[in-house]
């Protein structure tokens, strides 16, 4: 018999049957009686002033019920509590190409999406900002005009001593790495349906309920208070199914907040699903990045130091920013390696662009790439091993590292050891043919972000259990299952603590009137905060169940043991119970016995006279009901004090109470001819403390490896003067079957000891380290060097040629060495076309600068 | 627009309502039928979530106007389920993680129960292939490749695969 009989088993997940027979509801399949349909007429303009909205042609069409604007509601809001600079509609200024202007609210989707034609905004152009480069430089016509040049945030750390560290290497390495936006693309739309009750006692609009796609609805709840100035005590939200979020639905997006204020301005419900073409304006994705990296390495490999600046083109708004530049340097110098010496310097730059925000591996993954990439030159520079380097620089846990980040399970190590003996390294690596390759990388995450967003004492996650007389558990939890399984993981630790089958438990969860409060799903929090709180819940409800089962056993408490809806004293039966025959025996008998359950205890007394040395579930949860009069239950969770991080300015992010680990083996080819690059596998091996459920962390593990690779070969948001060029799934080039390779998943247990049964995250961690396996594998295949994500063929072309002899070097490049970005530009598109775009804007600053140089071509279109 | 009244075989039953000439079957379906499985995930035939078989055939509903449709058999994802009972293929889904968020599933239903209906025995590479047309973006499509065949197996061992 195993150690546990319900954790470490793969199961489908509890909510599995409802997507594949599509009974399940998502938002957008939700609809109410007298339910309108509103569309948000978006910004044509990245940056513009707006002089006035004329509605009147729209609201006379017939099937319009309302038009909201701005001055709707004018409240500020924002995600962080130091980035309150969104408001639901534009109010004076528009600040991005598909910026929010107006809502009309209609009988239908045509109608509305009519509407929006007949609506007249005047607008007064202003100088955009594209390049965060040039923006960091503004002077005027600032983005907000409470960010001086355009600088949501800087920070510059320096732990240890750089300056000696460096001096200390027998080599430096120095470079910069530039990996191009992308976007999470969650296969649902974000859709938002917004209903007020009436109430009865004012006769007018009171309670707000609101159905959203989101991942945070206790944050939404908090935003709709400010916005729509009621208490939270009035707002209901309710999390239906969540076709994927992967952090694009981890924040207040616009359309939630605008749906409820259009339901208010319509008073009638209303629900709001974006395009696809709006899910990629509404972004919140991984900004472009910019790292300038230098590494000190010694001869025997070991890193004496770091210095990093790093760069995000953050957006118009904060959104996450804040969080998402201290990340980047938290994880670029701490929890993975033994780094001694550390600088960082990091900013957040606006720009006139959607806002980035958080998505997968939030903030960690492009410094990654630049970290993973650079290592394997320094170990070439040195002539070591990439996996020998990788493995001189491993940290000796329990162990608290130069930036103050606590580190107890630490399965690197063996992450490192098995991935490199399922992909033949030690045989293979340098004994492929020319073109194909192999590249390591690793990476690591947070299991939950050790202090929250609005920084209170308050736990981070509380689950209440509730047991019925027929044995039914019910589970509230306020954790956002988008996809990722938590409901399964909540239902497997109830059950396994509550010694019943999974069948039992019913989970009811995200729904602010039902479940008490959760932070959210985000920063992989879910599974290590979650799962905490309802291990502790179960384990409260245990103790009540053990101490009403001892004294009909005449035990103590501490010798009951529930197991296999079984529960026995251990005096009798011994940690095993009763025999595997008896045990079928007894449950088949519970089934018998429901009914006298049911009415009531008299009879279930008279039926078990005596006392006994084992007894069913449910008859351990009647006697639990009888002796306590009522069986529930709490947990809490909240990280521990030392696991909170150090004292400096920007500490706070970047702490977590465990870290998950990852190591990836990739195997490519490079077509010399097309510049296209193939992966042929990758091995991925994830350290997630324990596997409550394997076939989920697999999928998790999977999941993000195959994000990670869209990332490295295709995926990238391409801009023009703001616009973006390729909204849509086709164009975006998400990878299809038909272009995914196979990925190898191993799972290394390092049990945690802090963790639901040493359980740590799954689902960020290993989405870092597939971008540089891939720069490292291509490199190992012709020797190129891809400073610059995604490696699409141009990239690689042009790199490639770089190598040939001069009379054989085609010019795509103008002069520029694709592999060595030196300047920013504003769209992500290949550095060949730089220059030679469509019309600048009339009033874009990099035209002004050439005007006052003198040269300034006339610009052909005033982009009106 | 003057609507049309129009008969859907729908999963076997017929239904008859008024639609407008420019509806798409993916909006009477979702709107008008209240069958709701089918998904609407980008509107421009990119992303698969809104497959539907008609007449044997996987086509994409977002871009197929209701009206095109009369008088054809029409299977969506709510019409898979055999006799109240998940088929083996939705099984497999559970159990080997070939659905996380599930909204791209329903399409994927219809593309594997089209690709068994003309292939009983495919390939990983046909499995792959019948696929294509469909993005998912949560299971990097590994544990799919693996259900398809559990539901194979499922089958071969007694079970129907639908």
């Amino acid at each position: 018999m195993s150690e546990f009989s319900v954790i470490g088993k793969p199961v489908a997940l509890v909510d599995s049957a409802g997507k594949t027979t599509g009974q399940g509801k998502y938002t957008d399949d939700l609809s109410m009686p007298g339910m309108l349909i509103g569309k948000i007429l978006h910004s044509p303009l990245p940056h513009a002033r707006i002089i006035g909205i004329d509605a009147s042609r729209a609201l006379a069409l017939d099937g319009v019920v309302a038009v909201a604007v701005g001055a709707d509601a004018p409240n500020k809001y924002g995600i962080l509590p130091v980035g309150h600079d969104e408001t639901a509609l534009a109010v004076d200024k528009v600040r991005y190409v598909g910026d929010n202007v107006a809502c009309v609210v209609a009988e239908s989707e045509a109608i509305a999406e009519k509407a929006l034609e007949l609506i007249n905004v005047r607008y007064e152009p202003l100088p955009a900002w594209f390049d965060p480069e040039d923006s960091m430089r503004a002077e005027s016509d600032l983005i907000h005009e409470q960010r001086p040049h355009n600088m949501e945030k800087e920070y510059h750390h320096v732990f240890g001593d750089p300056a000696v560290g460096f001096a200390e290497a027998d080599t430096v390495i120095e470079g910069r790495y530039v990996a191009n936006e992308v976007t999470h693309a969650a296969m649902e739309p974000h859709s938002t349906l917004a209903a007020f009750e009436l109430d009865p006692q004012t006769g007018l609009p009171g309670r707000l309920t609101v159905w959203s796609s989101t991942q945070v609805p206790y944050y939404l709840q908090h935003k709709l208070s400010i916005v729509l100035e009621m208490p939270m005590s009035q707002i209901r939200v309710i999390k239906p199914l969540v076709g994927g979020g992967f952090g694009g639905k981890s924040e207040v997006i616009p359309l939630e907040i605008i749906a409820a204020v259009a339901a208010r301005e319509a008073r009638a419900p209303v629900k709001i699903t974006y395009t696809r073409e709006e899910v990629f304006w509404a972004h919140r994705g991984r900004p472009r990045t910019i790292v300038d990296l230098k590494t000190g390495v010694t001869r025997e490999g070991k890193i004496t130091a770091v210095a990093a600046k790093v760069i995000q083109d953050g957006g118009a708004y904060c959104s996450y920013g804040v969080v998402t530049i201290l990340y980047a340097g938290a994880l670029l110098g701490g929890a993975l390696y033994q780094i001694p010496n550390f600088q960082y310097d990091g900013y957040r730059v606006l720009t006139n662009k959607p806002a980035c925000g958080a998505m997968r591996g939030h903030g960690t993954v492009n410094a990654r790439f630049a970290f993973e990439s650079q290592l394997d030159e320094a170990a070439r520079r040195i002539g070591m091993d990439p996996v020998e380097i990788r493995r001189r620089n491993l940290l000796s846990p329990p162990c608290v590292t130069v930036n103050g980040l606590r580190v107890q399970s630490y399965g690197l190590p063996e992450c490192i050891e098995r991935v490199a003996e399922r992909s033949g390294w030690r045989e293979r690596k340098g004994k492929l043919p020319r073109g194909r390759g192999l590249g390591i990388g690793c990476s690591h995450y947070v299991s939950g972000a050790a202090n929250s967003i609005i920084r209170s004492d308050m736990p981070h996650s509380t689950v209440n259990i509730k047991i019925d007389r027929d044995g039914g558990v019910v589970v509230y939890t306020g954790a956002s299952d988008i996809g990722q399984g938590s409901d399964t993981m909540v239902a497997q630790i109830a059950a396994e603590t509550l010694g019943c089958s999974l069948g039992r438990v019913r989970v009811v969860a995200a729904d602010t009137d039902l479940t008490p409060i959760d932070i959210g799903s985000y920063s992989s929090r879910v599974t290590f905060m979650n799962g905490n709180a309802t291990l502790r819940a179960a384990q409260a409800v245990k103790r009540q169940i053990a101490e009403a089962a001892a004294r009909r056993m005449n035990c103590s408490s501490e010798d009951v043991v529930m197991r296999g809806d079984c529960v026995w004293n251990r005096g009798a039966y011994g940690d095993e119970g009763p025999g595997a025959a008896e045990e079928a025996a007894t449950v088949a008998a519970s089934g018998r016995v429901e009914g006298q359950i049911l009415r009531g205890s008299v009879q279930q007394k008279r039926a078990e006279e005596g006392p006994k040395d084992k007894m069913t579930f449910e008859e351990a949860v009647v006697a639990a009901i009888d002796f306590h009069g009522a069986l529930g239950g709490s947990g809490s969770y909240a990280p521990p004090a030392e696991a909170r991080g150090g004292k400096y300015k920007g500490s706070g992010v970047g702490p977590s109470p465990a870290y998950s680990y990852s190591a990836q083996v990739a195997e490519v080819s490079v077509d010399e001819e097309t510049g296209v690059v193939t992966v042929h596998k990758i091995w991925a091996a994830h350290d997630c403390g324990r596997a409550l459920n394997p076939v989920a962390v697999e999928g998790q593990v999977i999941g993000s490896v195959w994000m990670g690779l869209g990332q490295a070969l295709e995926e990238e948001m391409i801009w023009k003067d703001g616009l973006l060029m390729n909204p849509g799934l086709l164009e975006y080039r998400s990878p299809s079957a038909a272009e995914s390779p196979e990925i190898e998943c191993i799972i290394v247990e390092s049990v945690d000891p802090e963790g639901p049964f040493g359980a740590k995250e799954a689902s960020e961690g290993s989405l870092a380290a597939v971008i540089p396996a891939i720069a490292n594998a291509i490199h190992d295949a012709v020797g190129i060097r891809l400073r610059e994500a995604p490696f699409t063929p141009e990239r690689v072309l042009a790199a490639l040629r770089g190598q040939q002899p001069e009379a054989r070097k085609i010019r795509l490049a103008g002069n520029v060495d694709p592999t060595q970005p030196a300047t920013f530009r504003e769209h992500g598109g290949s550095l060949c076309y730089k220059g030679r775009g469509p019309a600048r804007h009339a009033l874009d600053p990099a035209l002004r600068r050439k005007a006052a140089r003198g040269n300034a071509p006339k610009p052909k279109d005033d982009a009106r | 627009m003057k609507k049309l009244l129009i008969t859907l075989n729908v999963n076997g039953r017929d239904v008859e309502f008024a639609c407008a000439p420019n509806q798409t079957l993916l909006d009477a379906l979702r709107l008008d039928l209240a069958l709701t499985g089918s998904k609407r995930g980008c509107d421009d035939s990119s992303c698969g979530a809104c497959t539907v078989e008609v007449d044997g055939e996987p086509m994409l509903a977002c871009t197929l106007l209701a009206a095109a449709c009369e008088d054809r058999r029409i299977l969506t994802v709510e019409g898979i389920a055999e006799h109240g009972a998940l088929a083996a293929i939705q099984k497999a889904y559970g159990e080997w993680g070939g659905a996380q968020c599930g909204f791209c599933t329903p399409g994927f239903m219809i593309a594997v129960h089209s690709l068994l209906a003309r292939n009983p025995d495919p390939s990983e590479d046909e499995i792959r292939a019948a696929l294509g047309g469909n993005l998912c973006r949560c299971t990097g499509y590994n544990q799919m490749y693996q259900a398809v065949k559990a539901a194979i197996d499922a089958e071969k061992a007694g079970r129907r695969a639908f």
